[in-house]
């Protein structure tokens, strides 16, 4: 098992270092100098070239890559060029945000995902299960944002009872929470649903029905823990999926965080700081992805014997 | 639904049915997914009649009457601009579509591509495909349009490649595996035997059986592509402003919640139909294509 976590830990390092030199490049690559738009229209040619000489951009892009690896190893991501605020500061308060916002829409989505996921697998074909069912599909269905907008018309400025933006307190988060957790649930609970309903119909849970084992057993004991595995796959894509779409759920809502942020940075052309985000991005989502693999293989045998691969 | 599907199969299988016949079979008799299909047919007739049935001009303002609530003049009312919604409803389903079909073909064509080579081929070219991949998989989608968005600009035609290039891993992960399974069968290899060319096997008796699958998932995609390119408007980074695009439009409504909330509530019910109509077609296409639903 351990010998498992670091392979995979080291595999983290090319992944890291290739999405780095992507999103060093591709950044660069962003018409618009940053130089000249930090100057303002009116500074000389002069002030320019010195902004240029402070920033480092007057350098050749590979000694350029080679100095943010270096500075960003030591966990320094360079200075946001608007705000002047160190760029890993301003990343972490706003990712702490991003964070929040999303634990909490995992926990609803998975909890209403699984509890719908496997009424509906025991009860398949019934009144509940087509509501559920359909539930969900509207929850796939339905943009975010627009969800999100409705759901402000309503408790903000119909019924004026929850803040329609910002964060604070407890309040502001039931309307971003709910929006991004709802599409979730509905993903969750389709994907337990078919894979429930595939187990119950297989042949070690007709051995166990012809033993007597009651209908709660069977369907708790022996269904729902093999089901869970896919689950748990799903549910670990979908944090993915839920700290990309906070970039419009906080949008909608003006939520501080690192979704709203990066897309700010890109409008304003912000290097230091889109670069940063996008890099705590990548390493979310490879940690996030680590996480759902090494639980996999602690949960199911086969992998874990089997080849590691 | 289960329950439809079991009856006359005997006469079925046999008589001799193509394989598009049988599907379209098997699609009528699934309820739910024909009438998602009716609804994307209308949806298309909407967006190409669009210039003949739009009662307004979609970008003609007139600040006499805006902010309308919805009337016999302005079916769907108008926007703070005194544009009629309706009429840009309408453009807006043209919008949609465009971005929708072209994304998914440029998708398609790459993935298909890429997962045929990949899949035929095996070896550091495979490796090298499916690791590219799996980076581009990494990421969220909208995460990776916005970035390709900042680089190369917005504006239609590079909405319609930055929705659909980072779709581009979902086909060539499907056609992969599929080529993976076809490669092996006896058809192939006889093919492969009467001295048939790399390319000819792999375009002229793989490529046909990976059609099916393809055709759910583009079905799929079209729905997810224009429901980011929706959000990318949204967020002020898709279609550039007059066109009427339904995202943008609720962009707009935000400022005006509490005096008109029929722009709000209109372009987001237009694109939830559009993208759960997709979704049941795709569903039912899904289960009519499949050979299993039908022993």
């Amino acid at each position: 098992m351990f010998e498992y976590i670091a392979k995979r830990l080291l595999l983290l390092v090319p992944v890291l270092l290739g999405v780095s030199l992507v999103i060093f490049l591709s950044i660069r690559l962003v018409p618009g100098d940053p130089a000249e738009a930090l100057a303002g229209e009116f500074a000389d040619e002069e002030y320019i070239a010195e902004i240029r000489r402070i920033y480092h951009l007057d350098k050749p892009i590979h000694i350029q890559y080679i100095m943010y690896m270096k500075r960003a190893l030591k966990g320094d991501l360079g200075r946001s060029i608007l705000s002047d605020l160190p760029v890993l500061k301003e990343v972490t308060t706003r990712f702490l945000n991003t964070l929040q916002l999303a634990f909490w829409a995992m926990l609803l989505a998975t909890i209403l995902g699984l509890l719908a996921g496997v009424i509906s697998a025991t009860r398949p074909y019934s009144k509940f299960d087509y509501s559920c069912m359909t539930g969900s599909l509207l929850g796939i269905s339905m943009p975010s944002f627009w969800f999100g907008l409705m759901l402000m018309g309503f408790f903000s400025v119909y019924f004026k009872w929850l803040p329609a933006g910002g964060k604070g307190t407890a309040a502001h988060l039931v309307m971003p929470v709910l929006t991004l957790g709802l599409t979730g649930a509905g993903i969750v609970a389709r994907m337990t649903r078919s894979t429930m309903l595939e187990i119950i119909s297989s042949e070690y849970i007709t051995t166990a029905r012809s033993k007597g084992v009651s209908d709660g057993k069977v369907n708790y004991l022996h269904a729902l823990k093999n089901a869970l595995l896919p689950v748990i796959t799903v549910v670990g894509l979908q944090s993915g999926y839920l700290l990309g779409g906070s970039v419009i759920t906080e949008s909608v809502f003006a939520w501080p965080g690192l979704g709203r942020y990066i897309v700010e940075a890109i409008k304003l052309r912000d290097y230091a700081a889109v670069q940063g985000s996008l890099l705590f991005f990548a390493l979310t989502f490879a940690m996030v992805n680590m996480t759902v693999d090494l639980l996999y293989a602690f949960l199911n045998p086969r992998v874990r014997y089997g080849n590691s691969k | 639904m289960k329950k439809e599907k079991k009856k006359d199969q005997n006469e079925e299988t046999t008589k001799e049915i193509s394989l598009w016949k049988l599907s379209w079979n098997q699609l009528r008799k699934h309820k739910v997914a024909l009438a998602g299909g009716i609804f994307v047919i209308l949806f298309i007739l909407i967006a190409i009649t669009a210039p003949v049935i739009s009662p307004y001009d979609p970008l003609k303002t007139d600040f006499q009457s805006a902010l309308k609530a919805p009337s016999f003049v302005h079916l769907f009312g108008t926007d703070h601009f005194g544009r009629d919604v309706f009429s840009r409803i309408i453009y807006g389903a043209r919008t949609s579509l465009l971005i929708g079909v072209f994304s998914v073909a440029i998708a398609a064509v790459g993935g298909i591509l890429l997962g045929l080579v990949s899949g035929f081929f095996s070896g550091w070219i495979d490796s090298l495909i499916m690791r590219v991949m799996d980076v581009m998989l990494t990421f969220p989608r909208i995460l990776l349009s916005i970035l390709l968005i900042a680089i190369i600009g917005s504006g239609m035609g590079n909405i319609m490649l930055a929705v659909g290039l980072f779709a581009i891993p979902t086909y060539a992960r499907l056609v992969r595996s599929m080529v993976l399974a076809l490669r092996e069968t006896e058809f192939v290899e006889s093919a492969r035997a009467v001295g048939g060319s790399n390319w000819r096997v792999m375009f002229q008796h793989i490529f046909p059986g990976t059609i099916g699958p393809v055709v759910v998932q583009s079905t799929f995609l079209t729905a997810t592509s224009i429901r980011v390119a929706s959000g990318l408007s949204f967020l002020g980074i898709g279609v550039p402003a007059p066109t009427p695009e339904w995202g943008s439009m609720l962009a707009d409504a935000r400022s005006y919640m509490a005096i008109a909330p029929h722009l709000l509530t209109i372009p987001g019910l237009s694109l939830m139909i559009v993208v759960l109509s997709f979704n049941l077609l795709g569903d039912g296409l899904r289960d009519a294509l499949d050979p299993r639903q039908r022993k």
